[in-house]
């Protein structure tokens, strides 16, 4: 079963939410797809077991058969190649990857190179399996890591996904294919509205979702009553409490130092296995 | 105002800085989960439509389900009853080139739209992408170029900019050929892994990185490892901001918290901030 966690808005607490979430069940395998800033690690400490590059593929000429014919930069929608009389060049950092200036080029002149824009991380904490990705700094596109992070999907596990904040292609990379996702959102105007696109993009997907709620004091009632509105469960609420946030800051899953909040990430896990059955 | 590490306060933090500035234009280039406007309450004065990434389209009637078009899509944007996946599809055209019955087609799509607004601050640059669509880099570029122009028609020479957080694809459109680059931390333990990394992507692209930590007083161990983190790293720390739950309410009462509650301390470090900017 693959569950994600989400939010538009960024620092609600998906991370806290996929941390202890997954030191409630047994065997996880946690996949950190937030690759533009991974966060899952500082709270696990993991034992890194292997380390993989990910590459993208892009266009190399060959200037010898090039005849600046210039197929392949009319055919490139994102301008990744520029073609003047005499002269092509490849602008690496905009190419998508999809191959197709090289089945366009009539005279067999592009061939692909593998580039490096991250690494994948694999380790273990506990009883958790991790898997994160980097994505290198200024490298723009993060999509690639998190296919890569992706991978590590594994049948007839529980696997969590914590995914990048934003509804767009990152986050929807990321929880494509979850059986669930858990929306974590804080009841704030902010919040709110970050939490009502995310339901769009979820639903236009297709998956099940619910909402942990954290930091139930700090803003208003509204989220709740747009909630209950549209009938969307909440699985969880998280208060606003000084030793959450200071376990937090120092980089330690609080149900490590408050075990009753254990049985409740125990308990919303339940929760969402009998939704899914459903 | 960037952060690496998403809900460190940028939105709040610039919203003060509408308020207390003069002349200046707002941008929000935070165009998936935008939040500025609920802040400054923008009134739309004219609305651009955005066409991202194209979008392949598939003729039924001419389809004979080969199967060369899956094969050849790198995003595995058409499925086993071949249609396309308007979420996956990046709109590259592999599959219009290598069907042997020119069933699919590229087309335009319209994947959001850029605002042009009048705040009582000033003018303000704006956008949403839809929900789910890709492209929010190109958007982004498009709010900057709107936000440009709009600058040197009022002969506005502040340019502020609401960045989205990360270090991908977005965040790279909102600070190539920025001055300044304020990078509003806060002293967790992932506040400061992400803190690091934006500042790399700062001085990869040559923008000054200065830093600014909210809610400093929540850790203070940790704000000194901030320090030291901005000195590896080309940068200082201009500005501390306390941890105070007003910050939220005036949230919730949509105001900036310089207006909601002026004789505040967050209100004055913002203040102290803001001043210590203008001299830089």
């Amino acid at each position: 079963m693959i569950v994600s966690i989400a939010s538009g808005k960024g620092g609600t607490g998906k991370t806290t939410v996929a941390v202890n979430l997954a030191l409630s069940v047994k065997n996880a395998v946690l996949l950190d797809c937030d690759v533009e800033e991974p966060n899952v690690h500082l709270f696990l400490h993991p034992k890194i077991n292997e380390v993989k590059p990910v590459y993208v593929l892009t266009p190399q000429i060959n200037e010898g058969l090039c005849d600046y014919c210039g197929k392949c930069s009319k055919f490139c929608e994102y301008n990744a190649l520029f073609v003047s009389l005499e002269k092509i060049r490849v602008f690496s950092e905009l190419c998508h990857s999809c191959g197709g200036c090289k089945i366009v080029c009539p005279l067999e002149a592009i061939t692909e190179r593998k580039r490096k824009i991250g690494t994948v991380k694999m380790g273990i904490a506990g009883n958790i399996e991790l898997v994160y990705g980097e994505l290198a700094v200024s490298e723009p596109m993060p999509i690639p890591v998190i296919k890569e992070v992706k991978r590590h999907v594994k049948d007839r596990k529980i696997v969590i996904v914590d995914s990048p904040p934003g509804t767009s292609c990152p986050m929807i990379e990321s929880v494509y294919n979850s059986d669930y996702c858990i929306l974590v959102a804080e009841p704030t105007p902010f919040g709110l509205h970050d939490l009502k696109i995310t339901v769009e993009v979820l639903e236009k997907i297709g998956i099940p979702f619910g909402v942990v709620i954290n930091r139930t004091e700090i803003g208003d009632r509204k989220t709740y009553d747009y909630c209950k509105r549209k009938e969307i469960p909440i699985l969880l609420e998280i208060p606003f409490q000084r030793k959450i946030a200071e376990l937090y800051s120092r980089g330690i899953p609080f149900i490590n130092e408050m075990p009753e909040w254990r049985t409740r990430f125990q308990r919303l896990f339940t929760e969402i296995k009998e939704r899914v059955k459903d | 105002m960037i952060s690496g590490k998403g809900g460190t306060g940028k939105t709040t933090i610039t919203a003060s800085f509408a308020a207390l500035a003069q002349n200046t234009v707002m941008v929000d280039c935070d165009v998936d989960a935008s939040d500025l406007h609920l802040l400054l309450h923008p009134q739309i004065m004219q609305t651009i439509e955005f066409q991202g990434s194209k979008l392949a389209v598939m003729d039924k009637i001419k389809c004979v389900e080969c199967g060369l078009c899956k094969d050849a899509c790198k995003f595995d944007a058409i499925n086993d009853s071949f249609e396309v996946n308007r979420l996956l599809c990046e709109g590259c055209g592999v599959c219009v080139v290598v069907c042997p019955e020119k069933a699919l087609n590229l087309s335009e799509r319209i994947s959001g739209y850029a605002f042009i607004s009048k705040t009582k601050y000033g003018l303000m640059s704006h956008a949403r992408l839809n929900p789910g669509e890709a492209s929010s880099g190109k958007l982004v570029t498009l709010v900057r170029q709107n936000a440009r122009q709009i600058a040197e028609k009022e002969k506005c020479n502040l340019i502020l900019i609401d960045g989205p957080p990360g270090i991908g694809c977005p965040v790279i459109a909102s600070v190539t050929g920025i001055d300044i680059g304020l990078v509003v931390t806060e002293p967790t333990m992932s506040g400061i892994h992400d803190l690091e990394r934006a500042l790399q992507l700062l001085n990869h692209f040559n923008v000054s990185p200065l830093v600014c930590i909210n809610k400093y007083d929540i850790n203070r161990k940790n704000t000194k490892e901030i320090v030291k983190v901005c000195e590896k790293n080309n940068s200082e720390v201009i500005g501390k901001i306390s941890f105070d739950p007003i910050m939220t309410k005036a949230m919730v009462a949509g105001k900036t918290v310089v207006e909601h509650s002026p004789e505040s301390t967050v209100s004055r470090e913002i203040k102290r901030l803001w001043e210590t900017l203008l001299r830089i």
